[in-house]
């Protein structure tokens, strides 16, 4: 069993028996509960905190508010806007403003209410246009300019030109709605100090080592004194990636009380944390030359920040950059504005940034196609960009295996004797997308490898790995051991992995931008290939006796290091790094929907998903991470979104109302993998987490075109929706023939 | 504060704990088994599924239910069986082998509750249809695996297929559909 192989989950027992740690399995005598108090106006100034009677509450033993921990923290260097505790302003509906740490959790519950917060309201944005509008409404000074938090503005060629020279045109706007990630598992963290004074950390997140940093500069520790350790994490998908209030809370609380703190959000808490899906409104112009191929495309884009910065100057960017494969543009513009507004930050969830422009473009796309007559796949596989080949912004694509994806989806789902025959409300749509295989530059700019891996052989045979990486359900530590027993030839069952402990374990900058597999299996091969070829020097029957022999000519334990080193890659302009990857995933989608035209009610019947992940390491994870990403694309399609009021309160935040889909509720999903082996990936392989997402929602929007003629431009495609736009076509109908 | 007798996993534990103790909480805090998980604590996600069935039947382990919404002191003449207890002497259970086999277990966390309620299922039916299944699963939420490979197990565990072993296609090197060469040109940086 080793590379390439259907190798079980090495932690799959530990979750399947209940032995399995997660954060809020974790507990130590002593150890206190803290609830953060959090804010009802989604705009406020504060005008004085009061916890004196709280903590007077028998059994609260501390209380915490903004000014112990006054620096500003964030992911990104460049944008530090948030604040574990607010001290000046709240931001939304649900802004931590105190802490209160007692002896069990119901206690800390009471205590909250007895805080006393004095607010001065103030008006509150709540939609990008009216940050737009009311630039002296300033929800975040960290702003420059009114409440942008990034505008972008790039072109590549003459845009205007080749829209004016175009055979057909689709212009519309697009709608798409924010959604959140909601793992199962609630962000939760534990923090404990010893009697020297260093501070250990168990915490839910994707982020250790960033985590780490930003917890060393907010609490004024050494670095050296601070360490961070991921348990086994109950889902993220992007949510748990930033630094999150509750982290440093139970930390300056372990502090202050020498007693371990535990924090545990609930559900309704895990909704504020958000930093989900930003809501996009996109002004779309896709122009065609008469042969199909894509002369232009344009975008104006509108995105709905929410509060704080978090990886929002990159979204901006990641709205534009990773449009342009899996297809030759000819030439392309856009212009991107992520806006400040009072409501829960958005964030990177699955897909970052590159999900709403997608759905966008790929129904344009099909919109400008039908104009000349073509077919949906025909337009696709003429506009294919090729391999070894730098788009039209300056990345370089090496392996690309879309067109493959197009012929399986195409084979599997009939598409050629079944689109169009299916008679009235039943039909096929077709999207393709691609994705980054992790970003060529590191969060913060350094010299360093992003990911490390180290390797120790023992004499018995056991095999040892000490990754930073964080598995987060996507299964890196066994693909660790899979690329142990190719390199070594050891039993894949004779591996451990201690990972994503910053004490032990080399740094590896997350569980994000899908860079994982690509950059921690590189590292792993390394260090594995230095120590193979010892044990090959060595000789031996066993694996065990190689190591043995091995062990003796070096004099020393045997062990090696091995490293992922960032390449420079991208384009020659400012922001031409961002959206830049090593190598990209390709995949393509054909979706088919059935409509009842009465009621507008419709269902995804199935979705059949081809993704190039360049080498399936692990076939039964990649198809797993293949129906994750459609089943999410899918949800979004169907049901989810943040929907707030008029005061900027988020409606019903818990998992009855923020409706996510059942086992009733999920199409059919059949994934397949093609493999493209990318000349710089681990074995070739590259990423499937995100990129699968993709294509799932264009690919639906244009089957329920196929089905019943309409198209649908606004998130999610709500029966309600459908059934208005029925009503529509039914009176243009009707008007044509009058 | 009540004493409450509690019947978990075929031992008898006795637990003091205040009114309001739900189920979950004197499991996981009270009890140690930590197994079963809180996502929602109000009866929607159904990571926290134990199976009950009433004190001295025997057989089947009987039906799922919520421990977030079902007070302690109200299933003292339960007994219960946590994911800590699915496993016999025999070892695991075949749906929690089969689980792991299928790639089921992705962050695993909705599935302590997901295996429990495919057990009730199996039980009563031990050779389900799809619909079925999904049926029986509708009350366990799952974010990762899109409940695909979920079903895989629960048929391989009901003896009704192997797991999935599609093999990777692999795509030909393909030249740009278009010859035209790309050319970058910034007008606005």
């Amino acid at each position: 069993m080793s590379v390439g192989d259907r190798f079980p989950k090495i932690d799959g027992v530990a979750k399947a028996d209940g032995s399995g740690i997660y954060a809020d399995d974790i507990s130590f005598p002593r150890m206190l509960h803290a609830k953060l108090l959090r804010s009802p106006h989604a705009h406020a100034r504060i005008r004085g905190i009061d916890v004196s009677e709280a903590l007077k509450l028998p059994g609260v033993i501390a209380a915490l508010t903004g000014d112990e921990l006054p620096l500003k923290y964030g992911v990104i260097p460049w944008t530090q806007d948030e604040q574990a505790l607010a001290t000046e302003k709240v931001r939304f509906v649900g802004d931590e403003v105190a802490c209160i740490a007692a002896l069990d959790e119901r206690t800390a519950e009471d205590a909250l209410k007895l805080i006393r917060v004095e607010y001065e309201v103030l008006p509150a944005v709540l939609s990008p246009e009216e940050a737009l509008a009311h630039p002296e409404i300033k929800v975040n000074e960290k702003a420059k300019v009114g409440n942008i938090t990034k505008h972008v503005n790039l072109q590549f060629g003459d845009v205007d030109r080749a829209v004016a020279g175009a055979a057909a045109i689709a212009h519309e706007t697009y709608a798409y709605a924010g959604s959140t990630h909601a793992p199962i598992e609630p962000h939760c963290a534990v923090a404990r100090v010893d009697a020297d004074g260093n501070l250990t950390i168990w915490s839910s997140t994707q982020i250790p080592h960033y985590l780490h940093r930003e917890l060393s500069r907010v609490l004024g520790l050494s670095p050296a004194k601070v360490r961070v350790i991921q348990p086994l994490l109950g889902g993220a998908f992007g949510g748990k990636s930033d630094p999150f209030s509750l982290e440093f809370c139970v930390a300056k609380l372990a502090l202050k009380t020498g007693r371990p703190v535990k924090i545990l959000f609930t559900r309704e808490e895990v909704f504020y944390a958000h930093r989900g899906r930003h809501p996009m409104k996109m002004d779309v112009t896709v122009a065609l030359e008469s042969d199909g191929r894509i002369a232009a495309v344009d975008n104006k884009i509108l995105i709905d920040g929410g509060a704080y910065a978090s990886f929002g100057m990159i979204t901006a960017y990641y709205a534009g950059q990773l449009l342009t494969g899996p297809y030759r543009f000819g030439t392309y513009r856009f212009d991107s504005y992520r806006m400040y507004t009072n409501k829960p930050p958005c964030g990177p969830k699955r897909g970052h940034g590159s999900v709403q422009p997608r759905f966008a473009f790929e129904v344009a796309l099909d919109e400008a196609a039908e104009k000349l007559g073509l077919d949906p796949i025909e337009v696709r596989r003429r506009n294919f960009i090729g391999e070894e080949v730098d788009t039209v912004n300056g990345q370089r694509i090496t392996s690309n295996g879309f067109l493959k994806c197009l012929d399986l989806v195409e084979q599997a789902s009939g598409w050629r004797e079944r689109r169009g025959k299916l008679g009235p409300g039943r039909g096929l749509g077709v999207a393709g997308s691609m994705y980054i295989s992790g970003t060529a530059y590191p969060v913060y700019p350094n010299e360093m490898p992003q990911s490390g891996v180290l390797v120790k052989l023992d004499r018995s045979g056991r095999v040892a790995i000490f990754s930073g990486a964080s598995d987060i359900g996507q299964g890196i530590n066994t693909l660790l051991c899979q690329i142990a027993a190719q390199e070594l030839g050891c039993d894949p069952r004779h591996v451990t992995v201690v990972a994503a402990d910053t004490d032990l374990t080399p740094v590896d900058l997350g569980a994000y931008s899908s860079r994982v597999t690509f950059m921690v299996g590189l590292a792993a091969q390394e260090a594995c290939e230095k120590l193979a070829a010892k044990l090959q020097a060595a000789g031996g029957a066993t694996f065990a006796e190689a190591c043995q022999k091995a062990e003796a000519i070096e004099g020393a334990p045997l062990a090696a290091s091995g490293g992922y080193r960032t390449q420079k890659l991208g384009g020659g302009y400012r922001g031409g790094t961002i959206g830049a990857s090593p190598a990209y995933s390709f995949t393509a989608h054909v979706a088919e929907v059935s409509v009842d035209e009465e009621t507008g009610i419709w269902k995804v019947e199935r979705i059949w998903a081809a993704h190039d992940c360049g080498k399936a390491l692990n076939p039964t994870l990649v198809e797993g991470q293949i129906e994750g990403s459609v089943y999410m694309g899918a949800a979004e399609a169907q049901m989810e979104e943040m929907v707030y009021n008029e005061k900027g309160l988020l409606f019903g935040p818990s998992l009855l109302d923020y409706r996510i889909p059942t086992s009733m509720d999920t199409p059919d999903l059949q994934a397949m993998i093609v493999e493209s082996n990318d000349p710089n990936g681990p074995y070739g392989a590259k990423e499937a987490g995100e990129g699968p997402l993709h294509a799932a929602i264009p690919a639906i929007a244009n089957a329920l075109y196929d089905a019943c003629g309409i198209r649908i431009r606004e998130l999610p495609f709500y029966p309600q929706r459908v059934l208005k736009l029925l009503r529509e076509r039914g009176r243009k109908e009707e008007e044509r023939v009058a | 504060m009540q004493l409450l007798h509690l019947f978990v996993n075929g031992e008898e534990h006795a637990v003091a704990a205040p009114g309001q103790r739900t189920l979950l909480e004197a499991l996981r805090y009270d009890l140690m088994l930590t197994g079963s998980k809180q996502g929602c604590d109000k009866g929607d996600c159904g990571a926290c599924t134990v199976l009950v069935r009433p004190r001295g039947d025997s057989g089947f382990r009987g039906e799922p239910i919520l421990a977030c919404i079902t007070l302690a002191a109200d299933a003292q003449d339960l007994e219960i069986t946590t994911i800590e207890g699915l496993a016999g002497p025999l070892g695991l259970d075949p749906i929690q082998r089969a689980f792991a086999d299928c790639g089921a277990l992705q962050c695993g966390f909705c599935q302590p509750g997901m295996m429990l309620s495919a057990r009730a299922l199996l039980d009563k039916c031990d050779k389900p249809t799809l619909p079925q299944i999904q049926e029986a699963l509708s009350g366990n939420l799952c974010r990762c695996t899109g409940y695909t490979k979920i079903y895989e197990a629960v048929e391989v565990a009901a003896g009704l297929r192997t797991p999935s072993s599609r093999a990777p296609v692999q795509s030909e090197r393909a030249a740009a559909s278009d010859s035209k060469a790309q050319t970058v040109t910034e007008i606005v940086p």
